[in-house]
Order: structure tokens, then C-alpha cells, then sequence
């Protein structure tokens, strides 16, 4: 049995018997995996040192992964007992994208060492089988019939093989009992700790790239075979447990890091995506276009450390940090309706006009404040510097503390104590989103004339949304101020290198998922982890974010992460609503799923 | 005893252009009324001020004894006139469920709201077979059903159709008629326009027939049906 679902294959790309194309996709795939264990370089001058003959280690270890999945799925295909669920979509697709996944983490990490070291001549014959088996994998793949049908009689190779990598959606899982069910999230969060605190891990640039090489194939793979929908439809079923799942893994998280930087990469991952997830309140659920919302997160952080006792604070008093907090976001809430309460009457561009605007203000006005130019209040382009550590009943957040044989020094004390909000921010938005206010929301930024005819009073609302956005920025922006240690102008600009700033606050919204929860944390990750990785690219870090985003807006509109009513806009009409019914192939599946 | 809905002398103007030209009629309760003319009579222009969405330039709109000039279009719904608006409105992207249960913003009884929605589905038993899909892709006649059943989720004492049958199959604009003659039955009362005169007038009890902003003619639905300079204008026959 192949666990082919389409009963119609689309043509391959290359015309090689499927069986030949089969076996050589597992031959190649296995020559790729023999490869790592070989030396690729004479030097360790090439970061990881790959000189290693006997086990694998930096690049080839990503080379070995892609190239044991590759295998995994291609046997998948071959029918064998116990591995036809990990293929409930498509069965060929994700073996090419996987063996093209092999062949580019190789080439990557073959063109690096040559570039690196000055020259090919500086390859072991380790680098050469890993690429040449990496190679005949893929042009085996790319022999393997497709998994969806091509209607055109006359195809060009290009559109041939953008159908080799298309593939039907999976049709629906079996129902397991619910405790493996759960087991299944709990993997599948615990892999995805695993993936994120590795990605975070890489310690030179060539690692990082090769790391994204290979997720990047890896997950579009596991997409193509059907599995991320079907976890999908597991975590839509245990939210829950999903939402607790996240917590623990994101909890976990520093647990994994012993060095200071990287936790504060994770800190700073969670501020933003903090922030992202506020704004996805605004202009996700209630459509309003809201270009300085950095600014909130300033006010935020601003008043917290005015009150933090920091010797260089115009006011030189000293919250406990509970009421630190209350100030942050009471400030950000009484400036979200200040705003708000005039602008939320204009529509749409206009409003993305003086919001932008608001933005500038508030960074100016923090810029002049200084005693010259106006009242000294924030210290002016110094800011407020030398923010004390917190301190719960003598919790320095400071020093380093030993927890259960770990040590979490400053920055993971500080990514505990944010983690808090992200979940308050994450129930708020959830809570919200279900209630009736969000569907009203949904409501109005869809037709505000027929919202109105409903009898939802839009201005009301849409303040509200405005009010309760600036306030979770407030929030996130109150312990901003302390991981930071101090809070300058120059941070909450609306667009400058370092996130969060509003175009990448309003980027990570998009590119993650509008109106979606995970969407905007996803894509506050790739958006912080990216730059901070790849510090070669920082001068053309906005050109670079610009052509990411139209290719987004161009191949995936509604996002990494698609919302249900948002698909719908960009897909109206490959989207029916209603399952298709799936025949027979059902029940195999079943069956081999029973296998599992 | 006083009519449930009384419009007097009202006057709306886009800018200078004054659209409506003073016109007064009455809906009673229990009744349908209808409103028919060509396009440009004002007749939609009319809904729209009286949900609130227009301002009135002048004259006077009492609903249920309330004076209704001043009242916010959000405010409106709160007071039992519902709006049924040209051109559906419905929100595409939500499912019907959730754009009936938006019908019924206004209300707190959550036990009512499901027993009414569960009421729009055998009023529309499409609309209950398909009620976890995006309004969007249900067909135009579908989609006036949802506007309809939608607007009856506020439990209004006046429900307001703008064009109900407009764009509709003929099979399709049957149903929807039959939908009003039944909601009539069941005692809703109906402000009814329409552009298919025939269908309005046979199940109207009374007619009002405007031309560039002002009635030209009032009367009962079968009065109007047989007059002959309705017959001649709107019906088609020489």
C-alpha cells in the first residue's frame, strides 16, 4: 500500500521511473547521512570543527537531520508498517522539499568552509559524499510523482515543479484517546523548545543560516505531509492544555541557556512579542492601523522608571514594582484614550497618519524634556539611566541564582518575571477575542455601517480596543525599562535597528498571523532572532525587511500564522468552507495509523 | 391609537442636494408598508435616516412615541427598529452563527439569543445547515436571508427592508416574498422597499409610491396594485 492519497499523481518533474526514483532517493539520502560521520575539513579554523571522522558535529549535524528526515519520509512512502502517519498529506512533496532542504544546508555549509578557508581544495572527501548523495537524493526526489494532479495539458518545468511541491490537504485524523492526544502536543512543544533553544544556541553566523536552511525546508515538509495541520487540529481541540503546554516549554526555555546574551535574546524575544500581541488587539481584531503604538511601550517604560528610584530620576521616588506596574499602564491607558478619544474618529489611512505622528511626538517630547527645551522630566537624549534591579523578598533579579542545579543569572530573572505578563497579555487577548466585544470588533472592521446597524456603538469600541492595546504595551514596557537598565528616546522610534520599534512591532503582526495569538509571537521571534544572528546584515536590515515583506504579502498574505476569517479574504476561492469528503483512502490511513 | 412609527414632513439632503422632500406616512402595528419607486426616489435614503445613519434636515420621525431625530443609528437598534440594509451588509468573513448572534448585540439573555437563532434556522433552514461557514460564501439569496434573520435577532418591533429581492433569481426573490408574508403572519411589522412593485404591493397593506423625494401616491397594497398610473409606471403595461 502507498499511502498516496491523490488518485490522480501529477506528473513528475524529471522522467525517472517512480521505483528507480525511490530507491534513489533513499540511496542518496543514506550517502548524505554516512557523510557527516567523515571529516569536511583538514582545519578547525571553519567554526564547529568538522574535521571529526566518527561522529558529526556543528553544520553536519543539520545536515544529518535533513538528510534522516528525507529518509524517514521517503520509507513513509514505500508503505512500510508504522510510518504512514507521519505522510497523512502529501507523500512526495515533502520528500523533495526535505531532500532540496539536504542539498541546500549542504551546498551552504560546502560553499562556506571553500569561502571561509579560501578554496574547495581545503574539502574532505567527507563534504563530497554528503553533497553528492545529497545531490542524487534530490534529483531522485524530483523524479518521484507529484501529489496533486496539474489540470494544464501544457506545462513549462517551472510549473511542473511548483506542483511537484504543492500537495492536497490531510484528510481528517483518526480521533486517538486523549491522553495521546496530549503526549503528542506535549512533543510536539517539546521539539519545538528544543528547535527554538538551538536556533537561539548557534554561536556563529554560518550555523544560524544553516539552521534556518533546514528548519525552513523542514517545516514547509512536515506542512506538505499534513502533520502541522493535524497538530493544528489536536491544539484547536486542546487549547487548553495546548496554552499550558506553551507556558511550560516557554518556562523551560532558560533552563536551557547558560549564557547571559542568549537569555536576554529570550527576553527580549518576549517584550516584543509582548507588544506585537498588544497591537494585534488593535489592528488585528479591530482593524485599526496603529503606527506608533512603540510609543505606548515607551509611556510604559518611561513612568516605570521615573518611579523605579533611579538616582537620575526627575522625581526620585521608589514604587514597589506592583505599583511601578499600576503607573506604567495606567499612564499608557490615560494616553490610549487621550489619543485615541480625537483620532478614532477618522478612518482608516488617516488614522494610521496621525498615529504615526503620535509616535514621533511622544519621542520628541521625551527628547525635549530635558531643562533646556522644556521641564526636565526624562533627562532628555540621555534618558533615564542606571535603572535599579528589581527585587522581590530579597529575589535580587540581578545576581545570579541557583534553581534546581541551574543557574539563572539576571537575564533569565528577568525572562521569568516577563513571561508573567506575555500570559496575562496572552489570556487578555484570548479572553477578548471570544467575547462578544471581539466578535464585535471583528464586526466593525469588516463593515462599520452594518456594525452600527447592530447596534454596536463603533467609536466606544473601537476606543476600547485603542485603550486596552496601549495598555498591555504599558505593561511590557514597565519591565522593559528594567532589562534594559535604562530608557532613551532613541528606542521607541518608529523604525530603527533594534525591535521592538512600530513598522517592526506593526512586521511581526503581519508576518506572524493577524488576529491570531501565536501569530504575532511567532513573528516577533523571527523578527528579533534574524537580525541579532546575522549581525552582518544590520546595515541593510530594513532593505532586507522590506523584500521579505512583499514576498510575504505576495506568497502567503494572511501570515504564518492564518487566521480563520482572515484566509478566507486571501483564498476565497480555493476555500469552500466544507470539508471535502475523503473516500476510500480513509481508511487506509486508519489502518496505518492504527499500525503507528 | 397612535401608529407605531409616524414620519412627518421629513427632509434629508446630501449637501445642497436635498434627496428627500419632505414626505409623511405612518406604519401601524402588526402592518407592512411598503415604499416603492424608481431608482433615485429616496426611497433607501429614507431607511437610512430613520436607522439613524442620516441625519434629518428637517421634520420629524416618532418611533414608538420616542422622538427618533437625534437618536445615534446605535441607539436606534436599542429602541426596536431593526435595518435590514441594500445590499445585505453581512459581515463575509464571520460565520452565520456569529452574524446572528451580532443581530443580537444588544441583548443579555443568552438562553433568548440561541432560541431565536435556532428560530432564524427554521425560518432559514439553509442558513441552519450551513452555520458554522463564512456568511461569504453563501449565495445572494442566502445572504439576504441572513441580513433578514439577522435583523430579527434584536427582536425589533419595526423591521426595515431596503431591496430585499434585489439581484435575486426569480425563485429566489419568491422565497424571500414568502419569508415576509409569513413574518407578516406571525405579526412582525414590516417598512418594506422594494423596486419589484408587484410583489411588494400584493402583500402590503398599505403602499406609498415616491418620485424624487416625495409621495406621489398613497394606499392600500390592492388599491395601489390596480391603479393604473402604478400599473402604467412601475408594472409595465401601456
Amino acid at each position: 500500500m502507498t499511502t498516496n492519497h491523490t488518485t490522480t499523481p501529477g506528473p513528475a518533474v524529471l522522467p525517472i521511473p517512480a521505483a528507480a526514483a525511490r530507491i534513489g532517493t533513499v540511496a542518496g539520502s543514506v550517502v548524505a547521512l554516512a557523510g557527516t560521520f567523515l571529516a569536511w575539513t583538514w582545519t578547525d579554523e571553519f567554526p564547529g570543527d568538522l574535521t571529526v571522522t566518527g561522529y558529526p558535529g556543528g553544520l553536519q549535524v543539520l545536515t544529518l537531520i535533513a538528510a534522516a528526515l528525507t529518509l524517514l519520509l521517503t520509507l513513509s512512502g514505500y508503505g512500510i508498517r508504522g510510518l504512514g502517519w507521519l505522510t497523512p498529506g502529501g507523500t512526495n512533496s515533502p520528500v523533495r522539499l526535505l531532500a532540496l532542504g539536504t542539498l541546500g544546508t549542504t551546498g551552504y555549509t560546502i560553499g562556506a568552509i571553500a569561502y571561509d578557508l579560501g578554496g574547495a581544495v581545503n574539502l574532505e572527501p567527507g563534504a563530497w559524499v554528503s553533497g553528492i548523495g545529497a545531490l542524487i537524493a534530490t534529483v531522485a526526489a524530483l523524479g518521484l510523482p507529484g501529489d496533486q494532479p496539474l489540470d494544464r495539458t501544457e506545462t513549462t518545468a517551472w510549473q511542473r515543479f511548483r506542483n511537484s511541491l504543492g500537495a492536497p490537504q490531510a484528510p481528517r485524523a483518526k480521533a486517538l484517546p486523549s491522553w495521546a492526544e496530549i503526549l503528542i502536543i506535549v512533543a510536539a512543544f517539546g521539539i519545538g523548545l528544543y528547535v527554538f533553544a538551538y536556533g537561539i544556541d548557534t554561536d556563529y553566523t554560518e550555523l544560524f543560516i544553516g539552521f534556518l536552511i533546514t528548519v525552513g525546508f523542514a517545516f514547509t515538509a512536515l506542512h506538505r505531509a499534513g502533520l502541522v495541520s493535524r497538530l493544528t487540529a489536536l491544539t484547536a481541540k486542546h487549547r487548553n492544555i495546548t496554552l499550558t503546554a506553551a507556558l511550560v516549554a516557554a518556562v523551560c526555555f532558560p533552563f536551557t541557556q547558560q549564557k547571559e546574551e542568549y537569555a536576554l535574546i529570550g527576553a527580549n524575544i518576549l517584550i516584543f512579542g509582548t507588544v506585537a500581541l498588544g497591537l494585534n488587539v488593535v489592528v488585528g481584531l479591530a482593524g485599526l492601523l496603529d503606527l506608533g503604538y512603540v510609543a505606548f511601550l515607551g509611556v510604559g517604560a518611561y513612568a516605570a522608571a521615573l518611579v523605579s528610584g533611579s538616582t537620575m530620576s526627575a522625581i526620585g521616588v521608589e514604587f514597589p514594582f506592583w505599583a511601578a506596574v499600576l503607573t506604567g499602564a495606567g499612564a499608557s491607558l490615560v494616553f490610549g484614550v487621550l489619543i485615541g478619544a480625537p483620532t478614532l474618529r477618522l478612518r482608516g489611512d488617516y488614522l494610521a497618519i496621525v498615529t504615526l505622528g503620535f509616535g514621533e511626538i511622544f519621542r520628541l517630547t521625551v527628547n525635549n524634556l530635558n531643562g533646556n527645551s522644556g521641564p526636565d522630566l526624562t533627562n532628555g537624549s540621555q534618558g533615564i539611566p542606571s535603572i535599579p534591579d528589581l527585587n522581590f523578598f530579597g529575589f535580587d533579579f540581578g545576581l545570579k541564582h541557583n534553581i534546581l542545579g541551574f543557574d539563572l543569572g539576571r537575564s533569565a530573572n528577568y525572562y521569568l518575571l516577563m513571561l508573567v505578563f506575555t500570559a496575562v497579555v496572552v489570556l487578555v487577548f484570548r479572553r477578548s477575542g471570544e467575547s462578544r466585544i471581539g466578535r464585535a470588533w471583528v464586526a466593525i472592521r469588516e463593515d462599520e455601517t452594518a456594525a452600527t446597524a447592530m447596534g454596536i456603538n463603533a467609536f466606544r469600541l473601537k476606543l476600547l480596543a485603542f485603550a486596552l492595546g496601549a495598555t498591555l504595551a504599558g505593561l511590557a514596557g514597565t519591565v522593559q525599562a528594567h532589562v534594559n537598565y535604562t530608557v532613551t528616546p532613541e528606542q521607541y522610534q518608529f523604525a530603527g535597528s533594534v525591535p521592538p520599534n512600530s513598522a517592526f512591532l506593526l512586521a511581526a503582526v503581519i508576518l506572524g498571523g493577524m488576529g491570531t495569538l501565536s501569530g504575532p509571537l511567532v513573528g516577533a521571534a523571527l523578527l528579533y532572532l534574524i537580525p541579532a544572528k546575522l549581525q552582518f546584515m544590520q546595515d541593510y536590515q530594513l532593505f532586507l525587511f522590506g523584500i521579505a515583506l512583499i514576498l510575504l504579502m505576495r506568497l502567503r498574505p494572511e501570515g504564518l500564522v492564518a487566521d480563520r476569517r482572515k484566509q478566507l479574504e486571501f483564498h476565497e476561492n480555493d476555500q469552500p468552507g466544507v470539508p471535502e469528503p475523503r473516500q476510500s483512502e480513509e481508511t487506509g490511513t486508519g489502518i496505518a495509523k492504527a499500525g503507528a | 391609537m397612535t401608529a407605531l412609527l409616524e414620519v412627518e414632513d421629513l427632509r434629508v439632503a446630501y449637501g445642497k442636494i436635498e434627496a428627500v422632500k419632505g414626505i409623511s406616512f405612518t406604519v401601524e402595528a402588526g402592518q407592512v408598508v411598503t415604499l416603492i419607486g424608481t431608482n433615485g426616489a429616496g426611497k433607501t435614503t429614507t431607511l437610512r435616516t430613520l436607522s439613524g445613519l442620516l441625519k434629518p434636515a428637517g421634520g420629524r420621525i416618532v418611533f414608538d412615541g420616542k422622538p427618533l431625530n437625534d437618536v445615534p443609528a446605535h441607539k436606534v437598534v436599542s429602541l426596536g427598529l431593526a435595518h435590514s440594509p441594500e445590499g445585505r451588509h453581512i459581515f463575509p468573513r464571520l460565520t452565520i452563527t456569529e452574524n446572528l448572534q451580532l443581530g443580537a448585540y444588544l441583548r443579555n439573555d443568552k438562553a433568548g439569543i440561541e432560541k431565536d437563532i435556532q428560530r432564524a434556522y427554521d425560518l432559514f433552514p439553509i442558513l441552519g445547515e450551513r452555520r458554522k461557514q463564512a456568511a461569504g460564501t453563501l449565495s445572494g439569496g442566502e445572504q439576504q436571508m441572513l441580513a433578514m434573520g439577522r435583523a430579527l435577532m434584536c427582536r425589533p418591533k419595526l423591521l426595515m427592508l431596503d431591496e430585499p429581492s434585489m439581484g435575486l433569481s426569480p425563485i429566489m426573490m419568491q422565497k424571500i416574498m414568502q419569508t415576509i408574508v409569513e413574518l407578516k403572519a406571525q405579526g412582525t411589522t414590516i417598512l418594506l422597499v422594494e423596486q419589484n412593485a408587484q410583489a411588494a404591493l400584493s402583500l402590503a397593506d398599505q403602499g406609498h409610491v415616491m418620485e424624487v423625494g416625495k409621495i406621489v401616491l398613497s394606499g392600500t397594497g390592492p388599491d395601489l396594485l390596480h391603479d393604473e398610473s402604478v400599473r402604467k409606471a412601475y408594472l409595465g403595461e401601456d
